[in-house]
């Protein structure tokens, strides 16, 4: 475990340069429940229920279920990002539950977030330049690697956007700047809440093939949710599915694409669109 | 208009846009007579131009300029001390003014924070504001005020005390309502996972998000704090001799009004046209920052 520690720090990325093959799991989840609040009623809806799961370093993990399942809930909670859960959650080995508030702090780079809405994940008021600069005063060692010129470049962005606002930026411009963000930050697992979803159909590849490539070029495990089991399939080595909070299936893409064991899988894969490819095989 | 708004995915964007681009342009209009005027009362002491504001017995009572018998050595006539009355009124503008000013200030800088706070943190923070916010606009304000000046007495201070108590409620349920909408953005969520910290979030992201409306509320709670100020000055709780604003200058007036009514006329005037133009540029500055009237 002395492994682990030494990745909790931000500061020894560069002495530390990280391998798919570290055996850390970037994220382990055991028994999470997450529970909503009406707000009217007050009783408790249970938006996650008992769900494991486990994103090895490198490692593409699918989340696929209908609207209301629960995808987005367990993605924000299972990063600490978003509601709090019962349940064990452990971020580069370190227990979310036990770790302090300068800790998490530190800890938190390490997971991105790229959502469906490019334009509600910018601040309105704030350049794309000073949002960057924002982010490196935050981070100052993370995110000294590459200049905002260059990483621009890496989202095949003109450099004369940085001084745009975000409602300057058309959807699949601000979305490139969203992932940009995350990627300036070096992070080890990216969150990808339906990151085309609200895009036109001509940019929805792209933006795939960014996250591809930068998945290859970073090493980064990507937790992407999505409802298009083409984009699954072409992207993630694992999917989990799930069915009003539970996760009802999970194995190998292929594996559970081609031979579904759930009644509900079944259901899924014939309703979403992609899923000709079954057929196919 | 209304119509547009019904069928938001096929109306075009350039509607909202112009309704922005009015709203702007209208608020420019309101604010230049606004702003003329507050130049107006602290500039024109300053010229040389206005006549002495001293006793005359001799010339008690004067009606203004424009009335038989009036003269020009004193344009709005005097008061029954022969004051002239055109200088009490520029003197009186200007505290107006400024406990117009000061008075929306503390008002809305604790409103906005409790706002903030409420809206951010939600939880016990926010169940404990907003019965604070609930127990303020229940109690009536002539009560508070009431309760603040006999304990106090009235001067300055505790008529800016009474104003603050009587404002922040109004803010903090707005901002709060306006910060709920905005945590939930997504940008938040990124911001945390870059390691901001919850201050940070607050003041550097939602605040500046918040600004358009701050200061659309700001500038209501200005007409209500000079109407607040003018009935307190009325009922002889607010402003008291020697200060004079247009509240007590009403107040004095009042004695006259069937041999001279002009004393009173004038600084009632003023106050109705300043509190409408100013209600008027807050619904419009209101209107440029609904987020529904602007572009995203
Ligand atoms: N803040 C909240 N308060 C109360 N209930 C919530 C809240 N957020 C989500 N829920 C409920 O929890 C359930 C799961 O929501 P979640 O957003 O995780 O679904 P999802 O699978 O991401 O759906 P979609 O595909 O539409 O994004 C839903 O029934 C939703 O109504
Ligand atoms: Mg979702």
């Amino acid at each position: 475990m002395s492994e682990v520690t030494e990745t909790g720090v931000p500061g020894d990325l560069a002495r530390h340069p990280r391998t798919p093959e570290s055996d850390t799991p970037v994220l382990e989840v055991d028994d999470l429940v997450v529970e909503h609040r009406d707000g009217g009623t007050g009783t408790l809806f249970r938006a996650v229920d008992q769900v494991s799961l486990r994103i090895a370093a490198g490692e593409s993990v699918a989340v696929v279920g209908e609207s209301g399942s629960g995808k987005t809930t367990l993605a924000m909670a299972a990063t600490g990002l978003g509601p709090r859960g019962r349940g064990d959650i452990r971020l580069l080995g370190h227990s979310l539950s036990a770790v302090s508030r300068t800790q998490l702090r530190r800890l938190r780079p390490e997971v991105q977030v790229v959502f469906q809405d490019p334009h509600g994940s910018l601040d309105p008021r704030q350049s794309v330049r000073s949002g960057l600069r924002e982010l490196r005063a935050l981070q100052p060692e993370r995110t000294s690697w590459i200049d905002d010129a260059d990483l621009l470049g890496r989202v095949r962005l003109a450099p004369d956007l940085l001084d745009r606002y975000p409602h300057q930026l058309s959807g699949g411009q601000a979305q490139r700047v969203c992932i940009a963000r995350a990627l300036l930050m070096r992070p080890r697992l990216i969150v990808a809440d339906e990151p085309t979803s609200g895009l036109d159909v001509s940019v929805q590849a792209d933006v795939l093939a960014l996250l591809r490539q930068i998945r290859a070029t970073t090493g980064a495990a990507l937790l992407m949710i999505s409802h298009d089991l083409a984009v699954v399939r072409s992207l993630c080595d694992v999917v989990h599915v799930m069915y009003r909070g539970r996760v009802v299936e999970a194995g190998p893409c292929d594996r559970v694409f081609g031979t579904p064991e759930n009644d509900y899988t079944r259901e899924l894969l014939a309703a979403m669109p992609g899923a000709r490819w079954r057929s196919r095989r | 208009m209304s119509q547009l708004e019904l069928d938001p995915v096929t109306a075009p964007v350039s509607p909202p846009r112009r309704a922005g681009r009015r709203a702007r342009t209208s608020a420019f209009w309101l604010a230049l007579p606004l702003a003329v005027a507050a130049v107006a009362v602290f500039v024109l002491p300053l010229t040389g131009l206005l006549p002495d504001g001293g006793q005359n017995l001799d010339a008690t009572r004067q009606p203004p300029a424009f009335l038989a018998g009036g003269s020009w050595a004193h344009p709005l006539g005097t008061d029954k001390l022969g004051q002239d009355l055109l200088t009490q009124f520029v003197s009186a503008g200007r505290l107006t003014i400024v406990i117009g000013l000061v008075g929306a200030l503390v008002a809305i800088g604790p409103g906005t924070l409790l706002g903030l706070l409420a809206g951010y943190f939600r939880g016990w923070v926010d169940r404990v504001i907003s019965i604070l916010i609930d127990a303020q606009l229940a109690l009536p304000f002539i009560l508070v005020a009431l309760a603040i000046i006999a304990n106090r007495g009235s001067s300055l201070p505790v008529l800016f005390l009474v104003l603050a108590l009587t404002g922040w409620a109004v803010c903090a349920r707005v901002t709060r309502a306006a910060t709920l909408a905005i945590r939930e953005r997504q940008f938040v969520v990124g911001l945390r996972a870059a390691g901001a910290s919850e201050p940070r979030i607050v003041f550097r992201h939602i605040l500046p998000n918040l600004a358009g409306t701050i200061v659309a509320l700001g500038t209501l709670q200005v007409g209500t704090a000079i109407l607040v100020e003018s009935a307190l000055s009325f009922l002889g709780l607010g402003v008291v001799p020697p200060m004079n604003s247009w509240g007590s200058m009403l107040a004095s007036g009042q004695d006259e009004l069937s041999q001279a009514w002009w004393i009173a006329f004038f600084p009632g005037l003023a106050i109705t046209v300043l509190v409408l133009l100013v209600n008027l540029l807050g619904d419009a500055l209101l209107t440029h920052h609904d987020p529904r009237k602007r572009r995203r």
